[in-house]
């Protein structure tokens, strides 16, 4: 008997032809800044721009942000609870190197915080803080690197990530062939040798799962740029991780 | 389609947000193309490798020791 995979009223997540997705989101219906809906505040009322109504719309941080502007250091302290980690990653991915992770931290929040002020509704906070976080750790790391320039606006050129040279194919599940924290030095030895405006892209738009458009906007750079370095960035990582992860010549397809 | 054309739908196909008729295009480019399927496959399970491990993880008591201080910097005025 067939099992039936689809659950009455159509409420299949995927369809079946559907290949695999990797990175899909959760799609976030758009929202609106301006919402059509009535405002409960007469314009007349309403001196300053500041976004009203429609709380049904607006992001929870957004309220978050109100709070510890008006000197609320709880409502920062959500904030700091719920990003901490990922400011965290996103610098110790930038920096390679922990302890100034850890001042990025400390460094990216105390500044959101003085200039709370600025934060103008019309991105996410999260999108935001990353754009500071990553100036931080880009500080940092030319700090550490004196003399060498880094910037996540220098053009890397680069044979790797025109069409690839390496086409071997990969044992299934090879990752799994190797201890976890063999495996996280692979990982980790393998995206730092990315160049890091390139790693700093693929971090945030296929680790931490921002849009494109989230990434340009935290990285300052155009949509077509984070766009081609993504590319670059996916099929160098995935040349990389050919060496250890591709079929052995004995296993089959000796060509 | 030739292997240049196709890397160049490569993300958005991976991130699934090609036309139907696009992604048709590639579909018939991958029956006949093997590097091409290998390209693909490889880099979605690099993708998926990446997401699914977490190569920087921040201690329980190393956190708490930076919300403390950048709480009490806050409460300071910053
Ligand atoms: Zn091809």
């Amino acid at each position: 008997m067939k099992i039936q995979r689809h659950l009455p009223g159509g409420q299949s997540a995927e369809p079946d032809h559907a290949p695999v997705k990797i990175g899909q989101e959760l799609l976030h219906p758009p929202v609106s800044h301006h919402p059509k809906g009535a405002n409960p505040l007469k314009p007349s009322e309403s001196p300053t721009i500041e976004p009203v109504g429609a709380p049904e719309e607006v992001h929870p941080d957004v309220a978050l942000v109100e709070r510890a502007r008006g000197g609320d250091v709880h409502a920062f302290e959500t904030l700091v609870k719920q990003y901490d980690r990922q400011v965290f990653r996103i610098a110790q991915h930038i920096t390679q190197n922990r302890e100034d992770a850890q001042d990025v931290v400390q460094d990216a929040f105390l500044k959101a915080y003085e200039k709370l002020d600025q934060f103008q509704g019309n991105s996410k906070f999260y999108t935001w803080l990353v754009r500071i976080a990553v100036n931080e750790a880009l500080m940092r790391l030319r700090k550490r690197r004196t003399g060498k320039m880094v910037s996540i606006d220098e053009d890397v050129q680069t044979e790797e990530g025109s069409v690839p040279r390496d086409l071997a194919e990969w044992r299934p599940n090879p990752e799994q062939e190797y201890g976890q924290s063999e495996l996280a030095d692979i990982l980790r030895k393998t995206i730092n040798g990315l160049p890091p405006g390139f790693r700093v892209v693929f971090v945030l738009r296929d680790v931490e799962g921002l849009s494109t458009e989230e990434t340009a906007n935290a990285l300052g750079l155009s949509v077509p740029a984070v766009k081609s370095r993504l590319l670059r960035a996916r099929l160098q990582l995935r040349e990389r991780l050919s060496r250890y992860f591709r079929k052995k010549n004995n296993e089959d397809g000796v060509q | 389609m030739t292997c240049s054309e196709f890397l160049a739908e490569l993300d958005d196909l991976i991130d699934n947000s090609v036309t139907p008729t696009l992604r048709a295009d590639l579909e018939l480019h991958l029956r006949e193309c093997e590097h091409c399927v290998i390209t693909l496959n490889t880099t979605r399970k690099t993708i998926e490798i990446y997401r699914q491990h977490e190569l920087y993880e921040l201690p329980t008591a190393l956190r708490e020791r930076l919300q403390a201080a950048i709480l009490a910097k806050c409460k300071r005025g910053c």
